[in-house]
């Protein structure tokens, strides 16, 4: 195991992709782009997770991704219905028109 | 102890009638009449079985008082009042003429009332009338059995009640049946008049307690001679008092004016408790509170005196009343005048003597009127119904036209209903031919009240008048004057009820009653007869019965001087009413003058307006009292509570406290700053945040993570 790769590297890489998640899910105004964001941020906490397994030699953290797979994919069902309805009732997706709730 | 099982059976006397009253209150609306009223009159009969029995072991055994006890009642520091009852001689008499005399009423009012209730045209109050009477039953036994002043006390108010409701009867009509307070204001007379007499009972009782520490009659008896010693004034301030509730009770002067009233009551009610049974609770309380009388020669006097004058006054107005039951009601009064002057000069057993025979002939005299009275109801009702022809057919032969004979209408319908008193004497005569049953029965009553020997009244009137020519002479001319007075009015009503000619069409169509009715009044004519065996002189009976209760007395001597006296009077007395009521009959006219008054005057006017004490007694009490308490209606209450107090000084300082204090400043100024102020902080503090919800979702995403990455930072850094 001597040329492994160290963890730091992985966590870098998982945190550039949060950020980069983060960044989509607030600065696009398509809901499709930012379930692609958010889908990058679990998947940077997946990788996170893989990284600390592998590190510590258990297995919870894989475990866990599957649990994070499972619940990405039921919102990202939820999330595309929703997506639907709002497209029916207003003929636009754009997230910024969906403000109903002002104060 | 003879039989000590058959004394565990008292508390039976008291139950079986409360039995009766309930199995009648919860089923009488199922039960026919004569269900009810035998129901109720086999509770009293089988409370006469027990007192029976009770008599029986006590004459097999000692005689002594046995005391059984039933239950703890009230148990507060010194005060112990335990409900027990008391089982000797005295009681077991009283119970046995209560339950006696009071069962042959009971059957006696199966009859009565089942009339009654027609006529007065309200079958519904069948029931409710014998619920009363075994009330009554169960309350006079209470009454006679208790243990202490206080378990007396109670009977003594219960019987009190059963007398309000059974006076008020017919409360929503008078005598006459036509619509009236008249019956009710009776009742409420009695009520009254009795509490100003349970006033003196009660503070005698207070007394006692203060200074015995104890209600029950031995605890009280024991102590007397030693309390007597230390403070001798007590004793007598004690029986004195209860003199004020026996003349209540017992209607002596100045308490007697409920009695005359309280005939608007039924005739079965005014024989069992306004002559037979409570109105005697009186002589009955002196008789039980011997050891105490004995004991202050004064109060003896006085309640000796109260009843001589009583005895007399009751007398002197029975002669001059036309109504056939107040001349009874007064015949009452002045024969109780005679039981208590016997107890209060020490001959308790005279007075016991002519409690038992005068719950006899009086009961006897008392159910026999109602016969009367039921008799020319019917009469009355046979004429309203039947149309002129039988009328002219009977009734017409007499020469003089009849007094009552009813104007006809067209339709035959007569219109005299409203005015036809079936009480009143002068609307009667001749009813021995109509009713011959009840002449011959009512003749002995009253051959007993006279006291023609050998009749039950002879005997105990006389031992009554032996004694008192013996201990107290004065008394002794009062009541021998009464005695004569008592044959003369008692003649007077014989000749003019059932001698002469009908001088009303009613009383020449009277009916005899049915068996039910003078079935009882014979079983009472042979006791009042037969009476007095129970104390004949020379075997005394009824003095060695008492002798184990009442400690001290002594059989009285047979005086032939006295007898004979008062025997003569009698038969003079009777003889003068012949000479005036008989001899020559009253004329059958409305408003004919008695033949006394002919002879006395303004006097009997006097007699005839019973010296008109009601009238005083309205104008000296009733009406100040009415004066006093207007006064404090409208000035008292209406002007200075109501109309200064609540209004100016409470209701007037509110409105200025609220309208100038509290709504002005502390509301408007003080109350309101602190809502609005809320109220515009809230508005303030709101416009601003809203400005945080602006709708987008990539703010809110902003914010979320804003937070995170803060509190990341502050968990990382700190």
């Amino acid at each position: 195991m001597a040329h492994t790769i160290p963890l730091s590297w992985y966590l870098a890489i998982s945190a550039a992709l949060f950020a980069m998640g983060a960044l989509g899910v607030l600065i696009r105004r398509n809901p499709l782009i930012i379930f692609m964001s958010v889908e990058l941020m679990l998947n940077a906490a997946n990788l996170a997770f893989v990284a600390f397994a592998r590190s510590f030699g258990v297995l919870t953290g894989q475990i866990f991704v599957f649990f994070v797979m499972t619940v990405s994919a039921a919102e990202v069902a939820v999330g595309l219905a929703l997506i639907i309805i709002i497209f029916r009732n207003k003929h636009s997706i754009d997230v910024d028109l969906m403000n109903s709730l002002k104060g | 102890m003879g039989s000590p099982g058959l004394f565990s059976l008292v508390p039976l006397i008291v139950f079986l009638p409360v039995i009766g009253l309930l199995v009648n209150m919860a089923f009488g609306g199922w039960m026919s009449e004569k269900a009810i009223g035998w129901l109720a009159s086999a509770a009293s009969g089988l409370a006469f079985v027990v007192a029976a029995l009770l008599g029986f072991a006590l004459w097999t055994g000692s005689g002594e008082a046995v005391v059984v006890r039933f239950a703890d009642w009230i148990h507060i520091g010194d005060l112990n009042a335990a409900w027990n009852f008391r089982v000797d001689t005295l009681s077991v008499l009283m119970m046995l003429v209560v339950s006696g005399v009071g069962t042959l009423i009971h059957i006696y009012a199966i009859g009565y009332m089942h009339e009654d209730v027609r006529f007065k045209n309200d079958v519904a109050r069948y029931r409710r009338f014998f619920v009363f009477m075994n009330l009554f039953i169960a309350m006079m036994m209470i009454l006679v059995s208790g243990d202490s002043y206080l378990m007396l006390f109670v009977g003594w108010e219960g019987v009190g009640l059963c007398s309000f409701l059974l006076i008020g009867f017919w409360y929503d009509m008078d005598t006459l049946g036509r619509p009236s307070f008249a019956n009710s204001n009776a009742a409420r007379k009695a009520f009254i008049t009795n509490r100003i007499g349970d006033f003196g009972f009660l503070i005698a009782g207070f007394t006692m307690f203060w200074w015995f520490k104890d209600l029950s009659f031995a605890g009280v008896f024991t102590q007397a001679g030693h309390i007597a010693s230390v403070a001798p004034g007590v004793i007598l301030f004690i029986t004195l008092f209860l003199l004020v509730g026996v003349a209540g009770k017992s209607a002596q002067l100045p308490l007697y004016v409920w009695l005359p009233d309280a005939m608007a009551g039924p005739t079965p009610v005014s024989a069992l408790i306004h002559a037979a049974t409570m109105v005697t609770a009186g002589v009955y309380l002196v008789a039980r509170s011997a050891p105490l009388y004995t004991l202050v020669p004064q109060a003896q006097a006085t309640v000796a005196l109260v009843g001589g004058i009583t005895a007399l006054f009751a007398a002197t107005i029975a002669v001059g009343q036309y109504d056939i039951k107040k001349v009874l009601a007064y015949s009452t009064i002045s024969q109780l005048g005679f039981m208590v002057a016997a107890v209060g000069m020490g001959a308790f057993v005279a007075g016991m003597f002519h409690l038992v025979t005068h719950a006899f002939f009086k009961a006897l005299l008392f159910l026999s009127a109602g016969s009367v009275i039921l008799g020319l109801e019917r009469g009355h009702h046979h004429l309203a119904y039947h149309g002129k022809s039988e009328i002219s057919a009977e009734a017409a032969p007499s020469a003089a036209p009849l007094a009552g004979t009813p104007p006809h209408d067209e339709q035959g319908n007569s219109s005299y209903e409203e005015v036809f008193d079936p009480a009143d004497m002068r609307n009667m005569g001749g009813l021995r031919k109509q009713m011959p049953v009840t002449f011959w029965l009512y003749l002995i009553g009253a051959l007993a009240l006279a006291g023609i020997f050998p009749l039950a009244g002879f005997w105990s009137k006389d031992e009554i008048l032996t004694d008192a020519f013996h201990k107290f002479p004065a008394v002794y001319w009062l009541l021998t004057i009464a005695a004569f007075l008592t044959a003369f009015y008692m003649g007077r009503q014989v000749w003019m009820v059932f001698f002469g000619k009908p001088r009303h069409a009613a009383a020449a169509q009277a009916e005899e009653s049915p068996k039910v009715i003078t079935v009882p009044l014979m079983i009472l004519a042979a006791l009042a007869v037969l009476g007095g065996v129970l104390n004949l002189p020379g075997v005394h009976s009824l003095t060695l019965w008492l002798e184990h209760t009442i400690v001290g007395v002594e059989a009285g001597q047979f005086n032939f001087l006295v007898a004979g006296l008062s025997t003569l009077l009698a038969l003079v007395a009777i003889a003068l009413s012949w000479m005036l009521y008989g001899r020559q009959p009253l004329a059958p006219a409305e408003d004919q003058k008695d033949p006394l008054k002919k002879l006395l005057g303004p006097l009997f006017t006097v007699f005839e307006r019973k010296y008109w004490v009601d009238e005083v007694y309205w104008a000296v009490f009733v009406n100040r009292y009415v004066d006093i308490a207007r006064f404090l209606a409208n000035v008292i209450d209406g002007r200075f509570w109501h109309d200064w107090f609540h209004e100016k000084v409470i209701a007037g300082t509110y409105n200025w406290l609220s309208r100038t204090v509290l709504d002005l400043r502390v509301d408007q100024q003080f109350i309101d700053a602190i809502a609005n102020g809320l109220g515009e902080l809230t508005k303030r503090a709101s416009s601003g945040l809203r400005r945080l919800q602006n709708g987008f979702v990539r703010s809110y995403a902003l914010a979320v993570l804003a937070g995170v990455v803060i509190i990341l930072g502050y968990l990382i850094l700190k």
